[in-house]
């Protein structure tokens, strides 16, 4: 059980030294990770809106097929990336193989439908709250959403830290499509993986609490965005 | 609040052999009424008569299974925009008292400037003022309420439904919604509502229907009706004595 003791020794050392390759690996971390969820808000959230409001043949298929991809597995998403964005694959023309770029695609697929299914779920209690005022109001379905997704800002952003909490936890597909490079797509879940590979447990335990650390100030950094929201109540709001 | 420009009327609103059944059951049956433009046409029945649903339909939230719902005024093709409704529990939006005004008014293609300036108006109009930075849902009951029904008086209707506006409000709130009532009135709104608020009705009704159990068993002048009920059924339930 040493390794806890030292992990905690190596985690400080890293953050204390501003250990260069430790800042690098954090940095390429949080902007996959926040692209990726920036993507998959995009569009994840009017997707999952849209099978809210909208009536129609096989909504009920969508639904259960996004709730379905939300336990997609990583290295299998991984390896269809990888796939489509190698030489002899559809994509290959991208040249985004063993880039950042590749591995923001292939979390995307991974996030999406996290956001997709939640906010689906979200905004379907939320219409049928609102459903007979909005459009007696004379707002439709389409202009709805937006509305809905601003009365349930606070559960949305939720289902985008949970996003962001998929993605910062992920390894398989990542290092499949990025190929773990240092300095160019070394995030901290590959480096773990491979300092755990090399025997360094306490390195690799030192990293994970980094890790755990930055999630931790994302998630307190979302907290008090909702929490000065609530206090400046925006009449323009969509 | 004066209405700038009366646009084309949409009035008169018919319904014509209207039925609701849901689930096999037959909840309203055969209503027919014309609604004529002005005055304040009140339903009343006991609970589960079917007067909100009939209140729904009307206002387009819900098609009737059988007959139909027209509206025969030279303006009735934008029957749709003149209308407003305000519901038995106020469904307010979360953001602030003004934000919930102009987000309607918004909604009918009203500026944004504009729509800040005659929601101001409006809250000025119904004593909310005060407390238009406010978020809605920290108002009580019966200023949600009224902010419900400001909110739709600001759209100017020509035609404002209202589904049971004072059930669940102390004297003293149902007493400022009925104030507001009679200046909506007063503006030139027809108004259709539900209540079984019956000092209510005898204060307020132009005119009035009686629904039990999904039928429409009596329509007419209030002042007559009240004096002359001509069915046992409302002379029962004048008296308090129709449970069901």
């Amino acid at each position: 059980m040493d390794e806890f003791g030292t992990a905690f020794a190596h985690a400080f050392r890293l953050l204390a030294g501003f250990d260069d390759e430790l800042y690098g690996n954090v940095a390429l971390s949080l902007e996959v990770n926040l692209a990726a969820v920036v993507l998959a808000a995009a569009l994840g959230v009017p997707l999952g809106g849209v099978l809210a409001v909208y009536r129609f043949a096989g909504r009920r298929a969508c639904a259960v097929l996004l709730n379905a991809m939300m336990g997609l597995p990583p290295v299998v998403v991984g390896l269809v990336v990888y796939l489509m964005l190698s030489r002899s694959g559809p994509f290959s023309v991208l040249d985004l193989l063993f880039t950042p770029g590749a591995m923001i695609v292939a979390q995307t697929i991974l996030v999406t439908p996290i956001v997709a299914a939640l906010t689906r779920q979200i905004l379907e209690s939320e219409w049928s709250a609102y459903r007979d005022q909005l459009t007696s109001l004379g707002c439709g379905p389409g202009r709805a959403i937006p509305t809905l997704v601003w009365e349930a800002r606070e559960a949305v952003l939720t289902t985008l830290l949970a996003g962001f909490g998929r993605a910062a936890a992920e390894v398989g597909a990542v290092i499949i499509v990025g190929g773990n490079i240092a300095h160019y797509t070394r995030v901290m879940t590959t480096s773990i993986a491979l300092e755990t590979g090399r025997g360094n447990l306490a390195l690799a335990l030192g990293l994970g609490i980094v890790l755990l650390l930055l999630s931790l100030v994302i998630n307190g950094l979302a907290w008090a965005l909702r929490e000065t929201r609530e206090e400046a109540v925006a009449w323009r709001a969509p | 609040m004066a209405r700038a420009v009366r646009p084309a009327s949409i009035l008169p609103l018919v319904l014509d052999r209207v039925g609701v059944e849901i689930g096999g059951q037959v909840l309203v049956a055969e209503v027919d009424h014309r609604f004529e433009e002005g005055g304040l046409s009140v339903i009343l029945g006991p609970n589960g008569a079917g007067k909100s649903l009939l209140l729904r339909v009307a206002h387009g939230l819900l098609a009737p299974s059988r007959g139909a719902v027209r509206w025969l005024g030279p303006g009735a093709a934008a029957a749709r925009r003149h209308q407003a409704m305000v519901f038995h529990r106020p469904v307010l939006l979360r953001r602030s008292v003004l934000g919930n005004v102009v987000f309607a008014l918004r909604l009918k293609g009203v500026a944004q400037r504009e729509a800040v300036v005659r929601a101001g108006e409006v809250l000025e109009a119904t004593g909310l003022s005060d407390k238009s930075d406010l978020s809605a849902g920290s108002l009580s009951g019966g200023e949600q309420q009224r902010l419900a029904l400001a909110r739709a008086w600001a759209v100017e209707p020509e035609v404002l439904f209202l589904d049971e506006p004072t059930s669940n409000l102390d004297p003293a709130a149902s007493w400022a919604i009925e104030t507001l009532i009679r200046s909506i009135s007063a503006s030139g709104t027809k108004i259709i509502m539900t209540t079984h608020d019956l000092p209510l009705v005898r204060r307020l009704a132009d005119e009035l229907l009686f629904l039990h159990r999904g039928r429409l068993l009596v329509a007419g002048g209030a002042a007559d009706l009240f004096a002359q009920p001509k069915t046992p059924e409302l002379v029962a339930f004048l008296e308090g004595e129709l449970r069901w």
